[in-house]
């Protein structure tokens, strides 16, 4: 941790004029642009010191869970998007890998390929925006601009992928819902190319930016006892230099396919967040080129009726079509009674879902382990005794995200 | 999966496990008897190494075949060195609605229990701020339980019916 050369306190205590100070309350947020909207802190101040911090939410909740238990196993879909809306296609996935692994089937291999990139495609999306937006509000207009037309070009590729910009709602259980369009890989080849050089434009304006490091280094420090404590995963349990990458530890779909390196901090810091996320882009960038290179042909969802709606043809002209059809859409997936609980590793973390089925058609329970509710959690550990100041870069590389935290 | 876990746990607090079983995915849970629940996590922690925090959650299991106790809270932890996860349960029964909390040995687990409290009604005892953690102190009742109706509302401030909202010109916009 770097030590701040500026002490504010004068040596000679005689010469300090006592007055009678009181901590001063101010509310940030719910609706502060510094905020991302919805979360509320009550902040006490000790002059410009951060006496105490008390995070308040659910402004954003809209009953995830109690909405999720009252339809079917696919309908629970586009409910997921509405989490991390900056990267919903890792949380569309995420959701269908538990419910694969709960009925227990394997996916296609190609569709497992499409996962793979279109994850790594939105992993770009999320930390691009959440690197810009650390550049915005610490003043650097510029690097926010460039994030942006990178974010855009990955957006154009998902709406080609997926047909919205960022409710998704991609994927089926038992593989993805469509193959990937005509000239896409090429597309998105060229995609990268321009993704790769706006990356290093958004890292050449901000890493060397002495203003920014100054505001970065050594602000938002937590240990590493703390992050593990309130549970912290993803870039912001690496900063503090704990291996703890999912893609890594328990790959799932094709990951251990892929040659990339999980980067570490050290320092725990904002600056090591963000640089941190930096590398993490060029990472699944060339993930991105690895899976598009390897990608076999071959159908993208399962050939099973009693889980995958029929192709229309068989609908219209057949019998079993018409019923498999029916029962699905009427009735649901038939998910086996049991529980489970799997994660994989999206944006900020570790995505967890804990599944429980009762036989009928609709989940008895759906939880999940949103990544940024843990990481917020743990916000006033990282700025009390702090500076006001040092709040906004904290809560900009925790990346927190209203609708995953709020649910 | 867990295994190795759960058997150092029953090894070193013999009486805090009531029942272990393997899921449909092969992965092994444990019921801890709820008087139990610090001291396992305790031993977890500075013992077997699970320092992360994964998450915690609630149960309702009023309309499943086995009902009785009716609430279960669930916990996640996992172990970085060892590479796997630990699933325990708790029983919590609806007439005594409570349980030890451990927030003490897990910092994360104060968000997490006022989580459960908020959505199911499950009192932590020694938690000392459980307040809710989404909804607003004046709701009543606890949402995510099966006994609470999909579209009961409870607005703060008093809404308006459908039809007095004016939703724009064209045949959506009239006033009947």
């Amino acid at each position: 941790m770097a030590q701040d050369d500026y002490d504010p306190t004068p040596d000679n205590d005689e010469l300090e004029a006592h007055l009678q100070t009181k901590n001063m309350v101010i509310n940030l947020g719910p609706s502060h642009p510094a905020m991302h909207g919805t979360v509320r802190m009550r902040v006490e101040l000790d002059g410009e010191i951060l006496a105490k911090v008390d995070t308040e939410i659910g402004f954003l909740h809209r009953g995830f869970q109690k909405s999720c238990e009252n339809v079917t196993w696919t309908q629970v879909l586009p409910y997921t998007d509405r989490l991390n809306y900056v990267s919903s296609l890792m949380n569309n996935f995420g959701y269908l890998n538990a419910v694969e692994k709960l009925i227990g089937i394997e996916i296609p291999e190609r569709a497992k390929y499409i996962r793979v990139i279109a994850s790594e495609l939105h992993r770009i999306h999320d930390h691009v925006t959440a690197t810009g937006a650390l550049g915005l509000e610490l003043g650097a207009f510029a690097a926010f601009l460039y994030g942006i037309e990178a974010r855009e070009l990955i957006t154009d590729r998902v709406t080609e992928l997926t047909g919205a910009r960022l409710t998704t709602n991609y994927g089926r259980i038992g593989g993805c819902n469509r193959d990937l369009p005509p000239g896409w890989i090429e597309k998105t080849i060229k995609t990268l190319d321009r993704c790769s050089e706006l990356i290093e434009e958004v890292g050449a304006l901000l890493t060397r930016n002495r203003i920014f490091t100054d505001r970065c280094r050594g602000t938002g420090v937590i240990s590493t006892e703390d992050a593990l404590d309130h549970g912290f995963t993803g870039p912001c349990l690496r900063a503090n230099g704990i291996n703890y990458d999912i893609r890594k530890a328990k790959p799932y779909w094709v990951y251990d396919r892929m040659k990339f390196e999980v980067p570490l901090g050290k320092n725990g810091d904002n600056l090591d967040r963000y640089l941190l996320r930096v590398e993490e882009m060029r990472q699944s960038i060339s993930i991105i080129r690895q899976a598009l290179e390897q990608i076999p042909d071959g159908p993208v969802i399962i050939d099973d009726w009693r889980i995958v709606l029929p192709p229309k043809q068989e609908v219209y002209s057949t019998i079993e079509g018409v019923m498999a059809h029916f029962k699905l859409i009427m009735e649901g997936i038939q998910v086996p009674v049991g529980e489970v609980y799997d994660s994989t590793e999206a944006a900020n973390g570790e995505l967890g879902w804990y599944l429980r089925s009762d036989g009928s058609g609709r989940p008895y329970k759906v939880h999940v382990r949103a990544p940024g509710f843990h990481i917020l959690s743990g916000v006033g550990k990282m700025v009390e005794g702090r500076m006001l100041a040092d709040l906004i870069p904290t809560f900009d590389t925790i990346n927190m995200i209203g609708g995953e935290v709020e649910q | 999966m867990s295994t190795w876990a759960l058997d150092q746990i029953q090894q070193q607090l013999p009486d805090a496990l009531s029942q272990r079983y393997h899921d449909r995915t092969g992965a092994e849970w444990a019921v801890v008897r709820r008087e139990a629940i610090l001291a396992v996590a305790q031993a977890i922690k500075e013992q077997l190494g699970f320092k992360l925090f994964i998450s915690m959650d609630g149960v309702d299991r009023q309309q499943l075949p086995e009902n009785t106790p009716r609430f279960e809270v669930v916990y996640f932890f996992f172990n970085i060195e060892r590479n796997e996860h630990l699933r325990l349960k708790v029983l919590v029964p609806e007439d005594d609605c409570t349980c030890p909390t451990i927030r003490t040995v897990y910092q994360g687990a104060n968000w997490a229990e006022r989580l459960v409290w908020d959505f199911y009604g499950v009192h932590f005892t020694g938690h000392g701020d459980l307040r809710r953690m989404f909804l607003y102190e004046e709701f009543k009742g606890h949402p995510l339980r099966k006994d609470y109706a999909l579209r009961d509302r409870q607005p703060l401030i008093p809404e308006r019916p459908i039809k007095d909202i004016f939703r724009g010109p064209g045949t959506n916009g009239s006033t009947a």
